[in-house]
């Protein structure tokens, strides 16, 4: 991966498609505390979304009122040119992970079905192209090999490429991930984002990311969402994560290094370090 | 020893008695259906201890329909269906939902006996809502057993998909729009019915043997989502309808026999799956060698 393969359409010279996901004015406060405000973000087919920011800065929440579950206290967020509602057949969702237990009755490619037609009512009744959507997905996603297993027997990493293939075999126009990266060994985290990067190029798609860390996926990402201090900014890479805005968004100086292609951030107050970099709760690949 | 032995099996005048449990025999055949089909969302929602909780509340309201003439039927219908729902909706979290289970459990066990031991009618009818009864099921209760029982397969068969989706992980099916608490409701309204049927059959002590035994067994073998359903019915039926024939002669309850079939089951499906699962492993082995 490197940062020529990252396309990005409000750069390009033709009209901008409608945008896949527009937030106006947002803000989410609970009780007294204000998690973040005035966040503004038009998300476009193509577009690779990163939300950044300290444990507890709000970015699950985030995802939750792009889907519908969490009202805004307010503002607006438009999906597709209409208000948000819950469970919108083209939003896919992969939560922040959860390995699945070890008796889980579920084959891996089952789990994937259910993302096609799990919310449906009626016995599953066996048919021909639903098993050849699901072979497909199986095949994108690297796990034709581990299709007829358990999934409570299968890896972290395996299980978290489950998770996005069940996300997208629905055809989703925007992908929302919950830190899909966490806990993943470095091959892992690898396959899962070059997978995630691949599905916003194929289908006419966008992706919106939460991640505790930018490394992983630096040279794809188009727009940083940083949510910190009650405030949300939102820019690219460039625009964002540097010493002069994280100091002021902080109140605090905050030097922001780069260093051999990779993004350190120093500095940063002991309240917003609190999980940055949170011990992995699954133990990795290999250690299963 | 011959003794004990024809106490257990007996079969003589088999064809004359055969006539007569010809409605246990469907109520258990039915009853395994349903039962094997529920189970697999017992297991799959990791509810084998609300199982036993909800029978002994279905035994305390099958006592009270006794002692109070209201019909078994009746009482154990609204004994199990507010056991469901209380856990349904106090323990929506494993750790609410365990304690819950624990605290309902010896007050329908004990709420049961006391009005047992108020019921002054015949001692037979006491002892086969514990373990079970044979000659019970009479015509119009059959015809309540089918219904009830018709009710919970239909009911299972239209919420398969999105209840399965709720079971394995909830947050990514409601993002899908798919309502988790209305389905768990259903799901536990459909338990708290199959569970009333089975306290009427095989008795509150050993309804596990019907709702989780046969599931557990076929998940043992198999984890394809349409052969578990199908082993797991094909087991509960063949436990129901072999125990009921096996009991047939012997003078002692239906539940011992239906109990040991399943467990028979359990335990070959085990063995089965363990060797399976050593196959591909020593395969993996020998190609990484």
């Amino acid at each position: 991966m490197t940062a020529a393969t990252s396309d990005r359409p409000q750069t390009c010279g033709i009209a901008p498609a409608p945008p896949i996901l527009s937030i106006r004015d947002a803000s989410l406060r609970f009780g007294s505390r204000t998690l973040w405000s005035q966040l503004n973000l038009t998300v476009r087919s193509g577009e690779f979304v990163a939300v950044l920011g300290p444990n507890g800065a709000g970015k699950t929440s985030l995802l939750r009122a792009i889907l519908g579950t969490q009202p805004l206290t307010a503002g607006s967020i438009e999906l597709l040119g209409a208000p948000v509602r819950r469970g919108h057949r083209l939003v896919g969702y992969v939560p922040q992970q959860r390995l699945a237990d070890r008796g889980t009755p579920l084959r891996a490619r089952d789990f994937v079905g259910l993302g096609l037609d799990g919310h449906r009512f009626g016995p599953p009744l066996p048919s021909r192209t639903r098993r050849q959507t699901i072979d497909q997905m199986l095949d994108t996603i690297d796990a034709t090999s581990f299709g007829t297993r358990r999934i409570g027997e299968l890896s972290g990493g395996e299980q978290q490429r489950l998770r996005v293939g069940q996300a997208l075999i629905g055809n989703p126009k925007l992908l929302l991930c919950d830190e899909p990266l966490i806990s993943l060994d470095l091959h892992q985290q690898r396959a899962v984002s070059t997978l995630i990067d691949a599905s916003r190029r194929t289908g006419d798609r966008a992706v919106v990311m939460i991640t505790h860390d930018i490394n992983p996926v630096l040279d794809v990402v188009d727009t940083v969402v940083y949510l910190a201090a009650g405030q949300a900014l939102t820019g690219t890479v460039d625009q964002v994560l540097t010493s002069a805005v994280l100091s002021e968004l902080y109140q605090t100086p905050v030097d922001v290094i780069r260093a051999r292609g990779r993004i350190l951030v120093v500095g940063l107050p002991d309240t917003a370090l609190e999980g940055h970099e949170a011990p992995p709760e699954n133990p990795p690949d290999g250690l299963r | 020893m011959s003794d004990l032995w024809s106490q257990l099996f007996s079969f003589a005048n088999y064809g004359e008695l055969l006539v007569l449990v010809r409605n246990s025999i469907l109520a258990g055949a039915v009853l395994g259906l349903a039962g094997g089909l529920v189970g697999v969302f017992v297991m799959a929602r990791d509810l084998p201890f609300a199982v036993h909780a909800i029978s002994e509340l279905s035994f305390a309201g099958a006592a009270a329909g006794l002692l109070f003439g209201i019909g078994v039927v009746e009482g154990s219908l609204v004994g199990s269906l507010t056991a469901a729902l209380l856990i349904g909706i106090l323990g929506s979290r494993a750790r609410e939902r365990n304690s819950i289970i624990a605290v309902l459990m010896p007050f329908g066990l004990g709420l049961g006996i006391l009005c047992l031991s108020l019921y002054s009618g015949r001692v037979a009818n006491k002892f086969g809502l514990l373990t079970g009864q044979i000659v019970a099921v009479d015509n119009p209760k059959l015809v309540s057993l089918l219904i009830i029982c018709g009710i919970v397969i239909a009911g299972l068969l239209v919420v398969w998909r999105p209840l399965m989706f709720v079971s394995i992980d909830a947050q990514v099916a409601e993002a899908r729009g798919v309502r988790s608490v209305a389905l768990s409701m259903v799901f536990m309204i459909l338990l708290g019915l199959v569970t009333a049927v089975s306290v009427q059959i095989v008795g509150a002590l050993l309804v596990l043997s019907v709702l989780v035994t046969p599931a557990a067994a076929a998940l043992r073998v198999s984890a394809s989502p349409l052969l578990v359903p199908v082993l797991s019915t094909l087991f509960a039926v063949v436990a129901m309808v072999g125990g009921i024939m096996l009991a047939l002669g012997g003078s002692v309850p239906i539940s011992p026999y239906v109990t040991t079939i399943s467990f028979l089951i359990y335990l070959a499906c085990r063995a089965w799956g363990a060797l399976q699962n050593r196959k591909p492993r020593s395969a993996r082995v020998a190609a990484a060698a």
